[in-house]
């Protein structure tokens, strides 16, 4: 048995929630291979061994340096037949959802997202995915020889259990038909923690009241080193990006704590954060359905509580 | 230009979820169903290209009888007709192959990101691939020109501004397009409009359902005084250990 991994970059460097889906296929047993795209500092790519890659291979033609779906599963397809892998594992994002999908159809291989556990397979291959936005989880069989896994923020734990590895370069034969369509530009919050991938997450709701107080919730993250997030009113309102709503219809966080400043916690929004390991809630509402869902709860007004604790935060460090 | 619009009959956004017959089936009583909030944005782009192109608009749902309503809702919202494959949504790929057995000569297939029952986000993808097609999600700005399709994409931090041929797939979110409410004609007219009901395509599929289950209940929520918020940053230091 062994599988390929898919190792997403950005600016060179591997992303955290790929070595995940390294781990991740590290703890399903069997040889993994490491397959990264595009530019890639080489320290980067040598340190996935750590993780549990046993090797690494690496596609640096400069086309894949944007992120195609069509000509990463291109890639892909040829890593899987050279190196006669049973598994793809690839960490879920806007890149490695589509790229998975692409791969499954060209394989005849069965597919499955947002996949939370490792597999069991006692009987057959079953895993354990989350639906109904986080309310609920399935477990469904996989029959097919090949399968396709897309995992979840936080479903391995990521630890060293290697050492670094050498890196093999791979030259897969692509034709201009792979790169079926043409980025223009892109638009990127730089120097900051992403919302999808950050660890602590500190949002605000409508009852920061206006967009002139968001520095509030910038001074608490940044002393948490978190990111910043949001309720769908907050950015409807433009008081921030689009990109930080947070919930059913927006992103959907898994962090290890998220923290709920000013949001009611309508049930649109906790099915954005339901995944989170702890949720702390800071409403001057002692009702506020959000404390339902919280393991922490301070009830007070955000302008007197949020400039304390990012105090205490400092303090403590 | 035809534009094809795939709809999913979903629980309202509101409903708590929970299961019957020992944890294999939804349970419906009680639940609300809605057009997936993503394949509204979907159809309200697909309704705006109508109004500025003359396009025609075919709404598809792979579902049984029961999804009627939902799909006549889209014809009230304004698509011209729609098809419904007469089957249970099993998975993604079985729901994917149902929808590219009819999606031939569309320009444009229009999609949500994701369903929100089986939030897969993949059927956009599996699509496209099955007919050779170029396929995008979460598309936040779709605009035509000629046979150019321009698109802002959702990247993790922010987007990405693309361009790509007709015909193609796309995954919808907003702002894409305002929700469409239905009004007092289009819900009249609804009930003319064609509904052709199509049994579903042979597929073999390779993921089976075996059963769901609910995420077990969160413990009580510990208060911290307003006045103390030191106590919560050791709480997070030392009991949570997230800090
Ligand atoms: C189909 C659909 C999809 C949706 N998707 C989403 C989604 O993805 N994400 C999302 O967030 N919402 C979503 N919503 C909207 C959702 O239902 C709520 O309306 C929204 O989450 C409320 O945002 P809020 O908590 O910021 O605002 P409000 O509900 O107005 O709550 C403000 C809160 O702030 C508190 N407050 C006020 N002043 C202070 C103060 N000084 N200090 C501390 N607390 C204070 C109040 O007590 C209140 O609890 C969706 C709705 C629908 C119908
Ligand atoms: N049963 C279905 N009938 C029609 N369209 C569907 C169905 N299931 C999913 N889709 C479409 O595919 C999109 C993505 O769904 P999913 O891959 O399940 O998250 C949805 O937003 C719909 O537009």
């Amino acid at each position: 048995m062994s599988s390929i991994v898919f190792v997403e970059s950005a600016d060179g460097k591997v992303k955290k929630t790929s070595l995940e889906a390294v781990a991740f296929a590290h703890a399903m047993g069997g040889a993994v291979t490491a397959v990264a795209m595009g530019a890639v500092d080489s320290s980067d790519l040598e340190s996935i061994g750590k993780y549990g890659a046993t090797k690494v291979l690496h596609a640096a033609d400069a086309r894949l340096n944007q992120g195609i779906a069509k000509a990463y599963s291109a890639v892909l397809i040829q890593a899987i037949s050279q190196e006669n892998a049973d598994h793809l594992i690839l960490a879920g994002s806007s890149l490695g959802t589509p790229v998975a999908a692409l791969v499954s159809i060209a394989l005849k291989a069965s597919l499955a997202t947002n996949v939370v556990e490792l597999p069991n397979t006692s009987s057959g291959f079953v895993v354990k995915r989350s639906i109904y936005t986080g309310k609920a989880f399935s477990y469904v069989e996989l029959t097919a020889a090949k399968k396709v896994l897309v995992i979840k923020k936080n479903a391995a734990e990521l630890k060293e259990v290697g050492s670094s590895v050498s890196v093999t370069a791979f030259n897969p034969a692509l034709s201009d038909t792979d790169f079926n369509a043409k980025i223009l530009s892109t638009e990127k919050a730089t120097g900051e923690v992403l919302l999808p991938e950050a660890e602590i997450v500190v949002s605000g709701g409508r009852g920061l009241k206006g967009p002139e107080h968001w520095g509030l919730i910038e001074d608490l993250a940044k002393s948490l080193h978190a990111a910043t997030g949001c309720s769908k009113p907050v950015s409807d309102l433009g008081w921030r990006p689009h990109h930080e709503h947070v919930g059913q219809t927006g992103i959907k966080v898994a962090p290890q704590l998220y923290i709920a400043v000013g949001i009611s916690g309508a049930i649109q929004h906790l099915a954005g954060v339901n995944s989170s390991k702890f949720i702390v809630v800071i409403n001057k509402d002692p009702d506020a359905p959000f404390f339902k869902a919280a393991d922490y709860g301070i009830v007070g007004d955000a302008f007197e509580v949020l400039p304390k604790l990012t105090a205490a935060v400092k303090a403590a460090k | 230009m035809k534009i094809l619009v795939c709809i999913t009959h979903v629980p309202d956004t509101t409903s708590k979820v929970n299961f019957t017959d020992n944890n294999t089936k939804f349970d419906s009583i009680g639940v609300q169903y809605i057009i997936g909030p993503y394949d509204d944005y979907a159809l309200a782009r697909a309704i705006e290209l109508k109004e500025a192109t003359g396009a025609s608009v075919t709404a598809i749902n792979v579902g049984l009888a029961e999804t009627e309503p939902t799909i006549r809702k889209a014809l009230a919202i304004g698509a011209d007709d729609a098809i419904r494959v007469n089957s249970e949504p099993t998975d993604s790929f079985f729901v994917a192959s149902q929808i590219a057995a009819h999606a031939q000569g569309f320009d444009l297939i229009l999609m949500g990101r994701e369903s929100i029952d089986y939030n897969s986000g993949v059927v956009h993808s599996l699509v496209g691939e099955m007919l050779g097609l170029p396929s995008f999600s979460p598309v936040m700005k779709l605009e035509i020109e000629g046979t150019t399709v321009k698109m802002s994409r959702e990247i993790e931090g922010g987007k990405e501004i693309l361009e790509a041929k007709l015909p193609l797939v796309a995954g919808c979110q907003e702002p894409i397009a305002e929700w469409k409410i239905p009004n007092m004609r289009g819900i009249m007219s609804a009930r003319t409009k064609p509904l052709k009901v199509v049994d579903a395509v042979a597929v073999e599929s390779t993921v089976k359902s075996q059963k769901f289950q609910l995420p077990a209940p969160k413990g009580a929520v510990k208060m911290v005084s307003a006045d103390n918020v030191g106590e919560l940053v050791s709480l997070l230091k030392n009991e949570a250990k997230v800090l």
